[in-house]
């Protein structure tokens, strides 16, 4: 069964400041959410309440890094680049300040609603030059995320999860490496943060229905290893689905197509995710289910791109989903 | 060449020079920011030639060319804050907040003796560094500032860290009153005064004019000082052209609060030729080759020199 670990980025973040003691941790209302409460209270000197204010912190952040201070700034993600984007561009993105944008409750892992929901975020951060953005899909990751963002000589923004978090991996989240989590032959699957873990679900009933897959899951989104990429897309005879926490539009679903086109590889891409659609307040669940983001979305993309009937139904997936580890999970509060 | 060092002439002169570099440019270049060289010349000429505690520039006094803008395969990058000499733990530093102000404080950087007089010719010329509205890599800037409002966030910030480094060094911003329309601003002053920031500082161009025109028509904005005190600032309220007044309110006592000094200026303070164009000063064009011999033969005559001579434009 699948290990779940509790707040994951509490410790890491923790440890990684205390070892690092350039790093400061800034917090706009949303200490506890963002799992840096007990910091606050353990190293005050190293915590700065921003308030409800985000483009002074962006803004004051940059200064932060003109001072030689690497800052986290700690967020929903959706908070960290709507409201302060002339503060992102100006004081953090085109001066390379060293600034580590955390942003929590990524796309639709929040039942916050629209204005909760970070769901063009990739698009977004993707599309500044300077800027490096990383992803988590598990609490290895989670825990291996500071260190590697601490890394980047220059602005990083990582999508994090919070709360209890799946272990799927057991080596640490390395900058610019992809991870190679199946290497059949029939369909490319790209995943990233939680939709890895639907397409692992749907993986084992591909495995019984006779469907070679190759799954990658990435876990840096910029820079992208475009190459790597293409040569995965060029052993997969049928093509590409990917599968992402995220609008189609510029997220990794962009990014492979333009990588194939790019390349000149013909291969038919199928791009899983929010479908030039906001989405709306509910559980993680029932929004992937909604908005086909799923492990069941998988398989009927990867039936349509294969033209196999795969026999797989909800009560297949059902032999393979980790319900137990779901079912302690309650949907994402505030 | 050794840069001269300060006081080495008056601030009133500075501020004199400034105006008139200023002025010849606009003439010459059939237009620009004039104004604000009326409004500011006396509160630029402060800082860099008294108030600033600054060491001797370490960028070329002619500019170098635009060298690329930050990115991970342009190691050779710098910022313009090198003509406000090194950074060190003693030393000031200065975000002139208002870039639109750039064509002012390149005049002033010529006059303290830290950018060459050739460092102007360059002005808004493709491939320059020194731009209309001043980059990071602008002389005498250090980040950019060219939206409004986010310049005080930055030196609150920098001086948050300065002070936790134990430098001794403050942090100025030279500021415009229009930024106060932006949120931001006001965030930046709460945070600032939340945080104990005061070894930071700023000096507040009130000349209540934004490139709409007069700001209370644009925008009304209230009582500035008040709402500067409410958020957590100690205030000092000044003529923008009374040095000592200038002086005098740099003195003020702010323990555990950002200073700003609310400098009271005339847009068209030394070039009253300028008078009629109210409320329209931004940015001074001129319609017709008479209209701009008539400028220039009156604020000549206002600043003591001769009219620009013009070639064939």
């Amino acid at each position: 069964m699948v290990e779940l670990v509790n707040r994951p980025y509490a410790t890491a973040f923790e440890a990684h400041a205390l070892a690092n003691p350039d790093v400061l941790c800034l917090s706009a209302d949303l200490t506890s959410s963002c799992e840096i409460d007990g910091f606050r209270d353990r190293h005050p000197d190293r915590f700065l309440s921003m308030g409800m204010a985000e483009q002074n912190m962006l803004s004051f952040a940059g200064g932060l890094g003109l001072a030689g201070y690497r800052p986290f700034l700690h967020s929903f993600g959706v908070f960290l680049y709507r409201r302060p984007y002339d503060q992102l561009m100006a004081s953090i993105a085109y001066p390379r300040r060293k600034v580590r944008l955390m942003g929590f409750l990524p796309g639709i892992t929040t039942p916050g609603g629209m204005t909760h929901q970070a769901i063009e975020d990739i698009s977004v951060m993707r599309a500044i030059p300077n800027m490096t953005v990383l992803e988590t899909g598990d609490a290895t990751e989670v825990e291996s995320i500071c260190a590697a963002a601490d890394a980047v000589d220059g602005p990083v923004y990582c999508r994090v999860l919070r709360g209890a978090v799946p272990r799927l991996f057991d080596t640490p989240l390395r900058l610019g490496e992809m991870r190679v989590l199946a290497a059949g032959s029939d369909v490319l699957v790209v995943t990233a943060g939680i939709t890895t873990e639907e397409a692992i679900r749907a993986r084992a009933a591909f495995d019984r229905a006779g469907v070679s897959v190759r799954h990658l899951h990435l876990s840096t989104l910029k820079p992208f290893d475009a190459a790597a990429i293409v040569a995965h897309a060029a052993a997969c005879r049928y093509g590409v689905v990917t599968l992402e926490n995220h609008l189609v539009a510029g997220g990794i679903g962009s990014m492979v197509a333009e990588a194939l086109a790019e390349a000149g590889l013909a291969r038919r891409l199928i791009r899983l995710g929010l479908q030039d659609t906001y989405a709306h307040g509910g559980s993680r669940a029932y929004l992937m289910g909604y908005y086909g983001m799923d492990a069941m979305a998988l398989v009927r993309a990867v039936e349509r791109l294969t033209g196999l009937q795969t026999g797989i139904d909800e009560a297949a997936l059902g032999a393979v989903r980790l319900e137990a580890v779901h079912s302690v999970l309650k949907a994402e509060a505030l | 060449m050794p840069h001269p060092l300060p006081n080495a002439r008056s601030t009133e002169d500075v501020a004199l020079g400034i105006r008139r570099r200023v002025f010849e440019h606009v003439i010459r270049n059939n237009g620009g920011y004039l104004s604000q060289a009326c409004s500011a010349a006396e509160q630029l000429a402060f800082l860099y030639n008294e108030a600033l505690t600054l060491g001797p520039p370490t960028l070329p006094m002619i500019p170098q060319p635009f060298g690329g803008v930050p990115s991970a395969g342009n190691p050779d990058y710098v910022t313009g804050a090198g003509y406000n000499g090194p950074f060190a733990p003693h030393y000031d530093r200065l975000f002139i907040a208002p870039a639109h102000y750039a064509l002012v404080a390149y005049a002033c950087l010529i006059e303290v003796g830290r950018m060459a007089p050739e460092g102007l010719e360059m002005f808004n010329q493709d491939g320059s560094s020194v731009e209309m509205i001043g980059a990071e890599h602008s002389p005498g800037m250090e980040v950019h500032n060219g939206t409004l409002g986010i310049g005080f966030s930055t030196a609150a910030g920098l001086a948050w860290g300065r002070k936790r480094r134990g430098d001794s060094g403050q942090v100025c911003v030279f500021m415009s009153d229009g930024e106060v329309q932006e949120g931001q601003t006001w965030e930046a002053v709460q945070a600032a005064a939340h945080h104990g920031i005061d070894n930071l500082w700023a000096l507040m161009d009130v000349n209540r004019q934004q490139c709409d025109g007069a700001m209370e028509s644009v925008m009304t904005v209230g009582d500035i000082a008040t709402k500067l005190r409410d958020f957590g600032a100690v205030v000092a309220e000044i003529d923008a052209h009374d040095l000592g007044a200038l002086r005098q309110a740099k003195a003020e006592p702010h323990p555990g609060k950002p200073l700003i000094i609310l400098a009271h200026s005339s847009p068209t303070q030394g070039m009253e030729t300028l008078r009629p164009r109210l409320p329209r000063l931004h940015y001074v064009r001129f319609k017709s080759d008479a209209e701009r011999d008539a400028t220039n033969a009156g604020i000549a005559a206002e600043l003591g020199i001769a009219p620009i001579t013009l070639g064939d434009h």
